[in-house]
């Protein structure tokens, strides 16, 4: 009898847990729901019935502080404390989680995951939030409006009971159609500078799961042995002396001709008996040239007449420049550049019954999903992804040939896809792997009057195309032009006339890709150092010079404007230094957030510079979590300042000279000395913080050491001249 | 080849070539994944770990070299100074993306064992060998030095 009641009591309990959990997402058509009311349901928020809230997070988490932005929400929804929310990756499907401002692609990218989030989120949590209540107002037998909810609890004048008494209750309720959400006045974790990274522990304990970390049974490891030249293609190979490796088991020839997979118990059998192998390549269709070459090419293309006119404007600056009392003219070389995430690249993929699970700090599941579909002839609802943390992506985790996972999948295949197979890069393949940030060159002219303003500004760009051809071509080409070329110089910020932008696109075989802050990477460093320079040929201050190409009245021009003011008066500007340093000034708005950033060196130009400090100063619309935020900026200005200073990727005959990080320099912590952030408060929409920083960070630097005597635009700067402490 | 180590705490024996690096060993053999793989050439400090309480990298140092040595990785890192730079880590919400972490973390714990209150120039010599490519680097330095105050207090 005892046991007989204990058994019922445990498969109530049983149910109460697993079925009555309150789940409030969106339905296909993108109406507010929850697991009640529609079948399939798109989940943002899962509370279950002992009370636990998870958020379950949509975007991948490369370190930019997703997990914690989109928990944020929904903690500030429910008036929970952040560290109260737990966080869930959610499974791949675009038709569930879709991008919408990549068009329903599933994804993260562009620094729009707080952008694309911010009221799904809340709206979700307030929903649930007002299902709890009025659950409450049932059970009590009072009004709604009697009823408050804080820290896990409902409340009312005597009485107070945990959220977990109302779950069941609530999650049979029909959703609110409009829930009200918190007036921003009342924000308690949005915009606190006090939140801890959900992500903390885990990552500074060394438990958390990176793609690297994947071990299943029976697992074995892959790498691949790719050309080293672009556009090369296997002929032969030979594998005898891998076989005296203990741990390796076979290699096969990629059907595309593009490499040989090796195959091995473990990782280290696998590389070195991918280094005992004996390979034949064709190079016919290769990219032969060198470094000096590439660059002398891109330079002619800007001094030539360009293939595209970028603004479409037919704007003719000649007389303008012909006219004008004098002309400033810059030539601008930006090397090929490598991600060098930490965690190079590398995912699992395994069977399951119906089709195979993919294991992978997935920045863009629904690409990996059709790749796997594509390479392994079975349809994308078979293929699971299982999102891990990732290393690092700085865009290189999202490719439009999906390319390590479309190696995954054939590595898979070709092993007769019954194995677990992990896909492994060594760092030397990361450097030498190709998906750059493209080499480019710009070429600037610029009319100055006699009252020291800009008359004309002839601009001609050259380099390699991201998105021309690729799977977004439709979206970002429009008449030949390829956005990511020309943003942050057609669509500038300043007022400047009789601007043309010309553009040619160089057609290499190398593979290029985006690259933190894509085009602004290099357009941001070209504009910003043509205003320096303009501001200096009319005798004027470069912060008042720019503030006056800005002063046109647009609210982005004000937002921008306010920024620079602000960094103007943190970094001490117009303050002769008494030490002897030097500032430089550089803003930039991309990704629909402002940025400007002040650098300050000390020593010589051409003995030893270093970098004392970085003021930067944000805009970003509402901002959710100050300290993940402040954190972003320190970290693009980093990236930015550590390839600017020193890294390139070179070529001797087509091969990439470089090959892992002592001649591939990254950053390092004596790099930088102090770097400050201020945040502009706001309440416009929040947009993106992974990226803006990057941009204005390298021209910043320049401007910095031009006012040291030495204005270098050719990159890297230490190859031009430059030298660092 | 049968291989006896001592690691955190623990004698384990694995069957490996003896010229295999520490870092597979640790990674791949005995699933301690804490450990990560950044370059393989002793040039990121992604792969940290202590052999005898000294901080070195564990993706160039062979098995043959350190027979006997008490090896120690982020899993078996127990210790007041750990605890302190643990802490300090999470105040100061060091962490990005945190695949070079444990690493910072290795090292870090190795420097305030060696020297309890260094300077930022001490701390930047001894942390020059760890790569960050979120640049984490201005909170890696205030973190050790809150790590320090703790020890201290």
């Amino acid at each position: 009898m005892t046991n007989e009641i204990s058994r019922r009591v445990f498969l109530k309990s049983t149910t109460a847990v697993l079925g009555s959990a309150l789940v409030v997402g969106f339905d296909p058509h993108d109406v507010l729901a929850s697991s009640k009311s529609a079948s399939n349901l798109t989940p943002f928020i899962r509370i279950d019935a002992d009370g636990t809230v998870t958020a379950i997070i949509k975007h991948f988490e490369c370190g930019q502080g997703t997990a914690t932005g989109l928990a944020t929400l929904i903690a500030e929804e429910l008036n929970l404390p952040l560290d109260r929310v737990e966080v869930e990756f959610a499974p791949a499907d675009a038709s569930k989680y879709g991008n919408a401002l990549f068009g329903g692609i599933q994804g993260t990218g562009g620094s729009t995951a707080m952008a694309n989030s911010f009221m799904q989120y809340r709206i979700a949590g307030a929903a649930a939030r007002e299902m709890l209540i009025d659950a409450a107002a049932e059970v009590w037998g009072i009004p709604h409006f009697e009823i408050t909810i804080s820290d896990g609890k409902l409340n009312a004048d005597n009485r107070s009971a945990p959220i977990s008494e109302f779950v069941s209750n609530a999650s049979g309720r029909s959703v609110p159609e409009e829930p009200k959400l918190k007036d921003p006045s009342e924000f308690r974790v949005i915009g606190n500078p006090g939140t801890k990274r959900r992500d903390n522990e885990a990552k500074i304990n060394g438990t958390a799961t990176f793609a690297m970390d994947i071990q299943l049974d029976n697992q074995i490891v892959a790498v691949v042995l790719r050309s080293p030249r672009f556009g090369g293609t296997l002929a032969s190979f030979d594998d005898t002396s891998a076989k005296d490796i203990t741990g390796y088991i076979r290699a096969e020839a990629f059907p595309t001709g593009a490499g040989v997979i090796v195959y091995a118990e473990n990782t280290w059998a696998a590389l070195q008996a991918r280094d005992a192998l004996t390979v034949e390549w064709d190079f016919s269709a290769a990219e032969n040239r060198s470094s000096d070459q590439i660059k002398k090419d891109l330079l002619t293309a800007v001094n030539s007449d360009s293939e595209f006119d970028a603004r479409g404007s037919a704007v003719k600056t000649g007389t303008a420049l012909e006219e004008a009392s004098q002309v400033i003219e810059k030539e601008f070389f930006f090397p090929y550049l490598a991600h060098a995430t930490m965690e190079p690249l590398t995912c699992t993929i395994a069977p399951t019954q119906t089709g195979v699970i993919l294991y992978d700090g997935c920045q863009m599941p629904t690409g990996a999903q059709a790749a796997l579909a594509a390479v392994l002839q079975i349809p994308a609802e078979n293929i699971e992804i299982k999102t891990v943390y990732a290393g690092g992506t700085f865009g290189r985790r999202s490719t439009q040939t999906a390319d390590y996972h479309v190696e995954a999948a054939l590595a898979f295949a070709l092993n007769g896809g019954q194995q677990p197979v992990k896909l492994v890069w060594s760092r030397e393949d990361d450097i030498k792997g190709g998906y750059y940030r493209p080499a480019f060159a710009h070429k600037v002219r610029i009319g100055i009057g006699d009252n020291g303003q800009i008359t004309g500004w002839d601009h001609r760009i050259a380099g390699k195309p991201i998105f021309k051809g690729g799977a977004w071509d439709a979206f970002m080409v429009q008449n030949g032009v390829d956005n990511s070329s020309v943003e942050g110089v057609r669509d500038t910020l300043y007022d400047i006339p009789n601007q043309y932008v010309g553009l040619t696109d160089d057609k290499s075989p190398i593979s290029v890709n985006w690259w933190r802050s894509v085009g602004h990477s290099h357009t941001a460093f070209v504009m910003e150092t043509m205003m320096d320079l303009a501001a200096q040929a009319a005798n004027q201050d470069p912060i008042e010079y720019r503030l006056n190409y800005l002063s046109g009245g647009t609210p982005d021009q004000e937002r921008m404007s306010a920024v620079l003011r602000l960094a103007a008066e943190k970094s001490g500007w117009g303050n002769a230094a008494s030490n002897g340093n030097s500032l430089g000034v550089a803003l930039h708005k991309s990704f629909g957030t402002f940025v400007a950033e002040v650098v300050e060196v000390s020593g010589d130009a051409d003995d030893a510079i270093s970098i004392e400090k970085v003021t930067c100063v944000v805009d970003c619309g509402v901002p959710v979590n100050p300290d993940v935020i402040i954190a972003q900026m320190e970290s693009g200005i980093g990236y930015g300042i550590g390839h600017i200073m020193r890294n390139e990727i070179a070529f001797e005959d087509g091969i990439v000279v470089q090959s892992n990080f002592p001649d591939y320099e990254p950053l390092r912590i004596s790099d930088i000395g102090e770097i400050e952030t201020h945040i502009i408060p706001s309440t416009e929409a929040p947009t993106g913080v992974g990226e803006p920083s990057t941009p204005p960070s390298g021209p910043a630097l320049a401007n910095a050491i031009a006012a040291k005597g030495l204005r270098v635009t050719h990159l890297p700067l230490s190859a031009n001249g430059v030298n660092f402490a | 080849m049968s291989i006896s180590l001592n690691i955190n705490g623990e004698n384990r024996s694995v069957d490996v070539p003896s010229d295999t690096p520490l870092l597979w060993v640790i990674r791949d053999e005995l699933q301690l994944t804490g450990t990560k793989f950044g370059c393989g050439v002793a040039s990121c400090g992604a792969c940290t770990v202590h052999v005898d309480g000294q901080p070195v990298r564990s993706c160039q140092t062979y098995l043959e070299d350190i027979e006997g040595s008490e090896i120690t990785t982020i899993e078996g890192v127990k210790s007041k100074t750990a605890e302190a730079v643990f802490e300090a880590w999470d105040e100061l919400n060091v962490v990005q993306c945190g695949y070079c972490q444990s690493g910072q973390v290795m090292s870090a714990i190795g420097l305030l064992e060696e020297s309890p209150k260094p300077t930022v120039e001490e701390i930047e010599a001894y942390m020059w060998g760890n790569v960050c490519r979120c640049a984490t680097y201005q909170r890696i330095r205030a973190a050790v030095q809150l790590a320090a105050e703790k020890l201290e207090a």
